[in-house]
């Protein structure tokens, strides 16, 4: 068998404050990506599935754990390590691109750290705004000039560019509207089957997950407490936790 | 029945350009119409003209907005003030952020009443206790006596509409009430519009984009696209039997769960 993109084991988070208790964001959580798998990790707000996607993404320090990427420990690495293999989006486009820079600017920036040049730099920044469904004139505008969806798209190009082989979506589609939503998970589809991209999908709506992902994991409190494809857990789910997911989608 | 609210060829236009083009519509008693439609789409622009929020540069250009007998785009200002939470109460997307921050969320709930009404603070604290407790609110007490940050954003959310029915509305305006939540506490809240519609007896206009949550608590329909009505008619009847590409393209970008069939 070959080696997981991604191997999470046993991590946990413990957040500190002065004079508050300590807090067990993270309790425990462990799975594997296989190279170009999806999978979706599903919970309400707080249940930790943020926490987990900042740590794989080395934004943020696991207080126990490994982390494998590729088979590499790099549980303790720096973030600008692992960028190559490694990309996330969020869930506030706007809020994740320099107000004062183009979006060109912003897409063509991991290009620029591996050493292409700027003309370089130009073209491919063109070529993945036309993959992402812009126009490379997008690449002249600054963050404020565009859309809510718009800007997620150049947020997709930009994550893309370095071609990394898991891409995190930490709610990437949840500040949009239901049509510009349903867009974005179509063109996020295209592209990880176009480029054999790994993705974990993080989101609180399992109808949207369940279109979107290979395999699920349902996080409650810290923990996952249940796991399987979407069509398993939406068929015959085993905890009241889950149910309640499932009845909330409207 | 009896109609509360009624836009009669409503165009609204900010800066001379008209965002909102000949829509009319009407709410009525004991309603809840669903007004659905894409970022954009004017539905919202909607809302704000019959509260006086339209905002610099924003102007009803033509037609009516009738509410118990006055045209609201005519009023007085103080007039308009008079009438809103009172009569006529609207609630919006980030209720959370309507509060301040540094004074408990009684103190806050306690000012917006005592403007409307000449109420004693411990008479209000049993009003306000009791609505909550009514609508669903485990330890009524406690979220009164909280600051703003001590709570969830969805329980921000489902307290911001609650506290507009302390002054119970004829009318309740929700400008995407639902859309900055999780889908449980989505849920939730939907579930908390309709007891309120229940109880109180409130007729509810609501904006979203989401047509799942038109389907989980509208009566009727209004469907906006780029400014203009492109559909409208009882929930059941246009979502199963939409007649325009437009609303199934809605329909479709709902998420739904599947099924296998036999299951």
């Amino acid at each position: 068998m070959t080696t997981p993109i991604l191997q999470a084991q046993s991590l946990k988070k413990i957040f500190t404050r002065d004079g508050q208790s300590d807090f067990l964001a993270v309790d425990g959580v462990s799975f594997d990506i296989s190279a170009g798998e999806c999978v979706g990790l599903i919970g309400e707000s707080g249940s930790g599935k943020s926490t987990v996607a900042n740590m794989i993404a080395r934004l943020l320090d696991s207080t126990e754990g490994r982390i494998l990427l590729d088979g590499e420990d790099v549980t303790d690495a720096e973030a600008r390590k692992i960028f190559r293999t490694v990309q996330m989006i969020f869930q506030s486009p706007q809020e994740s691109f320099d107000p004062r820079r183009t979006l060109g600017d912003g897409i063509g920036e991991s290009l620029l750290n591996v050493g292409q040049s700027r003309a370089e730099v130009r073209e491919e920044v063109g070529r993945l705004l036309e993959a992402v469904g812009l126009s490379p004139g997008f690449a002249e505008r600054y963050p404020h000039e565009v859309s809510g969806g718009q800007c997620q798209r150049a947020a997709i190009a930009r994550a893309i560019a370095i071609e990394p082989k898991l891409l995190i979506c930490d709610e990437a589609t949840s500040a949009l509207d239901v049509t510009v939503q349903a867009e974005i998970v179509a063109l996020l589809l295209r592209l990880m089957r176009e480029r054999g991209m790994a993705c974990l999908f993080i989101c609180h709506d399992i109808a949207l997950a369940q279109d979107f992902c290979d395999r699920l994991l349902v996080m409650h409190k810290g923990k996952i407490v249940e796991e399987g494809t979407p069509d398993e857990i939406i068929q015959s789910p085993k905890q009241a936790y889950t149910k309640m997911l499932i009845e909330s989608v409207l | 029945m009896e109609e509360l609210l009624r836009y009669d060829r409503v165009t609204i236009a900010y800066n001379g350009a008209p965002v909102v083009h000949d829509v009319s519509f009407s709410l009525r008693e004991g309603e809840i119409l669903g007004v659905v439609g894409e970022s954009g789409s004017g539905k919202s622009t909607l809302l704000k003209a019959a509260m006086g929020l339209l905002g610099p540069g924003g102007v009803v250009t033509r037609g009516d907005i009738w509410f118990k007998g006055r045209n609201l785009p005519d009023l007085p200002e103080e007039e308009l003030r008079r009438l809103s939470g009172a009569e006529l109460a609207m609630i919006f997307q980030d209720a959370g952020a309507s509060f301040c921050p540094i004074r408990t969320v009684g103190a806050q709930l306690f000012e917006a009443v005592s403007a409307h009404e000449d109420i004693s603070e411990t008479d209000f604290r049993e009003q306000a206790a009791a609505l909550l407790q009514k609508l669903r609110f485990e330890d009524a007490e406690r979220i009164l006596e909280s600051y703003p940050f001590e709570l969830s954003g969805g329980m921000m959310q489902r307290v911001g509409i609650a506290a507009a029915m302390l002054l119970n509305p004829a009318v309740l305006l929700a400008d995407e009430p639902t859309s900055a939540l999780d889908v449980s506490v989505q849920k939730q809240a939907v579930e908390e519009m309709l007891l309120i519609r229940e109880l109180c007896h409130t007729s509810i206009v609501i904006v979203t984009h989401n047509i799942g949550v038109v389907r989980a608590m509208a009566d009727r329909v209004v469907v906006m696209k780029d400014g203009r009505i492109v559909e409208s008619g009882d929930t059941r009847d246009v979502l199963e039997h939409p007649a325009q590409e437009y609303t199934k393209k809605l329909m479709a970008a709902v998420p739904k769960l599947r099924l296998r069939r036999g299951a």
